[in-house]
């Protein structure tokens, strides 16, 4: 059995939630934990869209860690989900991204799901000819996939395995159910999908996405091009439980060397501005003066708002020192022609090879490599404090904290 | 039937934009273009889907120019190199509004310490129009890649 305290009969864990040893990297015991106490445990996982699964019997197939599931559109638009493992012998049910079905039928025996994942019937169960068969008192309904329960708040789709868990609005909390429905108001449209391969255990991206230190350091895109946000208030809203943060860049918009030309400055410093900045016009749309809003859930979804550039972030393990993230760039289904080729040109931004997030698809594997041989040392998270709740600045690491201490809860570590 | 000098102009041209890319001449890629471009890189999946967005999308070569100028003093990667591949071009329409053309292209990604990943697969889908010298440049080249999943990142323009 892999549980934290077995984990912690061969490992040491300092007290606390400023310091992080780098075997939860590494030890592939506690990946197998954190499926059944995280992926598995009391945590809703961000699963697709609703406007994925629009009609009656649509579906798609995603992961909640490394368990595959399915993801449906039931009776009067009813979300269903469950286990993506035939009952039988554990083949996939579904083995598209997405589809429109009836019901579900094995590949491998036919054996046969409806839409909510309940077994319907097993090929030949009464055998042939009098021949065969299952025996007399198997009984369908006591067997089947895992179900999950499925609820959406903002056109985005989530589900738990775990009966106990909070509703998804309550596990969310209302501060962070606030950030999200500020830009997810109206019904959405897939415009890219991406993945991406982060050769890095999957806990150093769910920090990433909530250190607000990390940003202007090291994606250095703005300053280099002298790309100045004035008024850059902002700050960190972090749910009661620290599980979840939404960071917030405020301001009137980002000026552009525009402005210098105007004044007649800096020309000598031409070569280092950019040639074509019209993909950093400013086009408020939220009613607010926030530019930048970056929502992470716990424990590995992000919801990006960078200007106009709006992303939904999935993150997969995929063994104990890689992962993938799937990127999801939507629009609204109601956006002006101008709008929507200004969220084309704004995935420049944020993507695999996004101007101010490529660096995080190799700065982990920095790490993965770095700590090599550094099971038993330990990583700081001390910048702004010891503990974790919402802080008008974003020099904090806050956040982390936050994701440590509900970490720490559910591996009970 | 194209003739088959527009088949040498487009190979000729696809084979010295290997050459600009894998001999780490970046600063020459978007001369490739006209001013009035379009270059994408998307997947094969986003475009069957009619999806638009693209890991990289530019429409203009300044844009393209921007895209050099960040890698070579922004962003922050290890030292890597591609080695394209680029299959014998298909001419698929030439007519006043330029010449339509596909090749299919493969990048190997040779790492610093020496690891050689089968980084891309795909098909470049470009319209190519002279430009006032009258050598071909790129009006569009759409980079579609067969699979949906990118390795790390992508720095360098396939």
């Amino acid at each position: 059995m892999d549980d934290g305290a077995t984990i912690l009969n061969t490992h040491h864990w300092p007290a606390g939630i400023s310091r992080v040893p780098f075997w939860v990297y590494q030890d592939p015991a506690v990946l197998r934990a954190e499926q059944k106490r995280i992926f598995e445990g009391p945590v809703w996982h961000f699963l697709c869209l609703d406007v994925d699964i629009e009609n009656h019997g649509d579906y798609r197939t995603t992961f909640i860690g490394d368990m595959p599931v399915v993801v449906v559109r039931g009776e009067a638009g009813a979300l269903h989900g469950f286990e993506n493992r035939c009952a039988h012998r554990g083949a996939l049910i579904a083995f598209n991204d997405d589809g429109n079905t009836k019901d579900f039928t094995c590949a491998y025996h036919a054996w046969r799901y409806d839409l909510q994942g309940n077994l319907c019937s097993v090929a030949f169960q009464r055998g042939v000819g009098g021949k065969g068969g299952m025996p007399a008192e198997f009984d369908l309904r006591q067997h089947g996939p895992r179900k999950l329960r499925v609820d959406s708040i903002g056109g985005l789709v989530f589900g738990t395995l775990d009966p106990a868990a909070p509703t998804l609005e309550a596990f969310l909390s209302p501060p962070i159910v606030a950030k999200i429905k500020r830009v997810f108001n109206r019904k959405l449209e897939v415009i890219g999908r991406f993945t991406q391969h982060l050769p890095n255990n999957w806990k150093m991206y769910a920090e990433n996405i909530r250190d607000t230190y990390h940003a202007s350091l090291l994606h250095l895109f703005f300053t280099t091009f002298k790309i100045t946000r004035f008024d850059q208030a902002g700050g960190v809203t972090i749910s009661p439980d620290g599980a979840h943060h939404a960071s917030a860049t405020i301001g009137k918009g980002i000026e552009t060397q525009s402005v210098y030309k105007d004044q007649g400055i800096r020309s000598d410093n031409e070569e280092f501005l950019l040639r074509d900045d019209s993909f950093l016009a400013s086009n408020p749309e939220f009613g607010d003066d926030i530019q930048l809003q970056n929502v992470a859930l716990f424990p590995g979804t992000m919801l990006q708002q960078l200007y106009n550039s709006l992303a939904v972030r999935q993150t997969v393990p995929r063994g104990v020192d890689g992962m993938d993230l799937h990127w999801t760039f939507v629009g609204f289904a109601d956006d002006t022609p101008e709008m929507r080729k200004m969220r084309l040109k704004q995935a420049n931004l944020a993507g695999p090879a996004g101007y101010v997030s490529m660096e995080d698809g190799c700065i982990g594997n920095f790490v993965q490599r770095g700590v090599a041989a550094a099971s038993d040392e330990i990583a700081i998270v001390e910048m702004g404090g010891y503990e974790s709740e919402s802080q008008n600045t974003r020099a904090t690491e806050a956040s982390v904290r936050g994701f440590w201490k509900n970490y720490r809860r559910l591996m009970e570590i | 039937m194209p003739g088959m000098d527009t088949l040498y102009q487009v190979s000729a041209l696809n084979t010295a934009y290997a050459a600009t890319i894998d001999g780490d001449r970046l600063e020459d890629w978007p001369g490739f273009f006209h001013a009035d471009c379009l270059y994408k890189i998307t997947t094969a999946e986003n475009v069957r889907r009619g999806r638009l967005a693209g890991i990289i999308y530019a429409d203009s070569r300044g844009m393209l120019e921007d895209r050099v100028a960040a890698i070579r003093r922004a962003n922050i990667f290890e030292t890597h190199a591609y080695r394209h591949v680029i299959g014998m071009a298909s001419i698929l329409n030439e007519d006043a509004d330029g010449i339509r053309a596909e090749a299919p292209f493969l990048v190997v990604r040779t790492m610093r310490d020496g690891q050689m990943t089968l980084f891309a697969a795909g098909r470049y889908q470009d319209l190519l129009r002279p430009d006032e010298t009258g050598a071909l440049r790129f009006a569009e080249r759409v980079v579609i890649c067969d699979s949906p999943r990118f390795d790390t990142l992508v720095a360098i323009p396939l």
